[in-house]
């Protein structure tokens, strides 16, 4: 489903969905609750998980020590062990601190235990720059996670998709990293009243195109449907994918929109080396190859850690007016 | 609680400590096995059967038998790289091991795990682990997760002194005593972080790190099963009063190198310090004396405990010898659930 298809008989915050499927699930089972670092009264700095203490009591919204490592390790065993942990790491620039959690443990246990073991394990942070954080408060790491067998890694990028892919996270027997964007938490989208669920995997149609596909993850979801206005102007028709899980990844839709449009952007905010575009970029290629008009572009943050200063922050990160001059280069139009 | 084996200590004064001479003939037997099991290994890797590599925890048997002897069986453990004695302690079935350590289809984690990763959830054991201080986050999860189901669950964290370097281990233990958790952290101390003598590597006193969370902090001569059985089930005794993690010091000793290959030690220990281990601190031997000394059993009984133990191995590894390896088609199976 769309999200420009949803039917919007209300509309709210990106953090307010994200708060209702945490709620929706932990009524729903018992097994499910959160852990992290100021998550029950305090709501987290962006505020996300307000009231769901007053609700669940800190039992089941437990603050922690400043221990990503620890915590996150601790949910890797009571996820092993008949719970369902959503732990919170305040900012996804602290991921690396919980690396051996997740890499080596959370990832490993599955496959090394010949299937005996099961790890149902959310881990909720974030990325994105253009706060003006500086460095080690700015990252999009999720490409480092999804290089990793074993993790799934989901990047929703509008409330309606935020609902539902959490949702599906929690019910889901893997380890599942969830990655919002700090930039999203209070941009307004319909999401429906009753209960759904958005299963991992499938690419959504942000916007129908013919001339280019722009495939585009989280925030840049956001610049590729900006683009695409800029270009319709101009007479090119952009199609807008948004993958919506790295892992596992819809190549199926993403090939078809470049075999049917015969070009393509991949922009997505983690840097470029080595990175989430490189990937998609290179299914593209693979399996669109002789249907391409023009040698696949990818965009991504650039290869520099992110700096303090605003006008140095801001030309760090793919923005609309630079992807629609590489759209149209790709069209021909310069 | 639904804690229903139980588990007080009668108040007998007898050597035996109340506990019946049967269940100290099952710890000789556990421990022989193991001795046995490691044995093979030897062979195994001597004789390049074996894939890989194998931590030996010969000389460790008593602890790996005391702590796992006094827990229920649907207690966890979690494990390290010198995994064997745990594993097989806590009711793991010699033949699957041997299968395991071979990469062989019925091996426990169906060859895809290995000597450092065995894994049995039916016999409670959450995994070995070859990340030193890997099992501490896993041990502790498990036992908030028993916690809050009130299973009455208990949970142990086996590592040896070298994860005291390790930073996690800390994080877990101040969460683990802030939130009162029913989790024993088992230190076997044999001395050597690998090639390197702890006093190299451990500033200040071992037991002052556990008591700085204000964790209950308890030490045993890990040679000798009796110790470590009756300190064991102290622990757990306090830990269901909820009365907040332990930690449990086993003074002990690997009397072969860090791994299958670690030949030629000289350079970090001496041939006169694992002699003397051997001919007075030997875990089996101890046991073994005492059960004679106090007329609990004779060299008859002991002698077919040995050979039972010894047939049950030797049996194991000709199964696993002959034992298939697991279809080509397993290796991208279990990467997700
Ligand atoms: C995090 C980590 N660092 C290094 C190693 C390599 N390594 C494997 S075992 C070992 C020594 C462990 O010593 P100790 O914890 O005392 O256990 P022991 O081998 O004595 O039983 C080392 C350094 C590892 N496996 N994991």
């Amino acid at each position: 489903m769309s999200t420009h298809s949803v039917p919007a008989d209300r509309e709210i915050t990106f953090a307010q969905a994200v708060r209702e499927a945490l709620a929706e699930e932990m009524r729903r089972d018992p097994a499910v609750f959160i852990l992290g670092e100021d998550v029950a009264e305090a709501g987290t700095p962006f505020k996300v998980l307000s009231g769901l203490v007053e609700e669940f009591g800190t039992e089941r919204v437990t603050d922690t020590p400043i221990s990503e490592a620890g915590f996150t390790g601790i949910a890797v065993g009571a996820a092993m062990t008949g719970l369902r942990p959503v732990v919170d790491i305040m900012f996804g620039d602290f991921l690396p601190l919980a690396m051996d959690q997740i890499v080596n443990q959370a990832a490993k246990v599955h496959y090394m235990s010949g299937g005996k073991l099961r790890v149902p394990l959310v881990v909720r942070t974030n990325l994105g720059a253009t706060r003006r954080s500086a460095a080690q408060h700015s990252q999009s790491l999720h490409a480092l996670l999804s290089h990793i067998p074993g993790l799934k890694v989901v990047l929703p990028s509008t409330p309606f998709d935020a609902k539902g892919l959490l949702k599906t996270a929690i019910r889901d027997e893997n380890p599942v990293v969830f990655f919002e964007d700090k930039l999203m938490f209070q941009m307004k989208g319909p999401v429906p009243e009753g209960e759904y669920t958005i299963p991992f995997g499938v690419a959504d149609v942000k916007r129908q195109g013919a001339d280019i596909t722009l495939v585009a993850t989280s925030s840049m979801v956001q610049v590729a449907l900006a683009v695409a206005h800029i270009l319709e102007k101009e007479g090119i028709s952009a199609e807008v994918l948004d993958p919506r899980t790295t892992v596992p990844l819809d190549a199926h839709t993403i090939v078809e929109s470049a075999k049917k449009t015969g070009r393509a952007v991949v922009i997505d905010e983690g840097h470029e080396r080595y990175g989430v575009t490189a990937e998609i970029a290179a299914v593209i290629a693979e399996g669109a190859f002789y249907h391409l008009d023009a040698p696949v572009r990818r965009m991504g943050a650039m290869d520099v850690p992110v700096p303090f200063s605003p006008v140095l922050e801001d030309l760090t990160v793919p923005t609309a007016e630079r992807v629609a001059e590489a759209a149209r280069a790709l069209c021909g139009r310069t | 609680m639904r804690r229903t084996a139980p588990r007080t200590e009668t108040q007998q004064a007898d050597a035996s400590q109340g506990v019946p001479v049967e269940q100290w003939l099952a710890m000789y037997e556990q421990m022989v096995k193991i001795r046995a099991f490691e044995e093979q290994v030897n062979e195994l890797y001597r004789g390049a059967k074996m894939p890989g590599l194998a931590h030996l925890c010969t000389g460790q048997e008593a602890s790996a038998v005391g702590v796992c002897q006094a827990l229920r069986p649907d207690d966890y453990i979690t494990s390290t790289h010198r995994g064997h004695g745990h594993c097989l302690a806590k009711g793991a079935r010699v033949d699957l091991m041997f299968a395991e350590l071979l990469g062989k289809a019925p091996g426990y984690c169906r060859g895809k795990g290995g000597s450092m990763h065995i894994a049995d959830p039916q016999s409670g054991n959450l995994g070995a682990n070859a990340i030193v201080g890997g099992g501490a986050g896993i041990a502790t999860g498990a036992a908030l997760s028993a916690k809050r189901r009130g299973s009455g669950q208990v949970s142990v964290c086996f590592f040896g002194e070298g994860a005291l370097g390790q930073g996690v281990l800390y994080e877990v233990m101040n969460m683990a005593a802030l939130w009162k958790l029913p989790v024993i952290y088992v230190c076997e101390n044999n001395l050597y972080n690998e090639y390197t003598h702890y006093a190299e590597t451990t500033a200040g006193e071992l037991r002052a790190r556990p008591a700085a969370f204000g964790i209950h902090c308890v030490e045993v001569d890990g040679q000798d099963v009796r110790a470590v059985y009756a300190m064991t089930r102290r622990v757990v005794e306090r830990l269901m009063a909820g009365e907040g993690p332990a930690f449990l010091v086993c003074n002990t000793y690997r009397y072969f190198g860090h791994h299958v290959g670690d030949v030629n030690r000289s350079y970090y220990r001496s041939k006169e310090e694992e002699q003397d281990w051997k001919a007075r601190r030997d875990p089996l031997a101890i046991l073994a004396v005492w059960l004679t000394v106090e007329g609990l059993a004779d060299a008859g009984m002991l002698e077919e405990i040995e050979r039972r133990a010894r047939d049950e191995v030797a049996a194991g590894v000709e199964f696993a010898l002959a034992a298939p390896y697991p279809d080509p088609g397993e290796v991208d199976q279990h990467v997700y659930a």
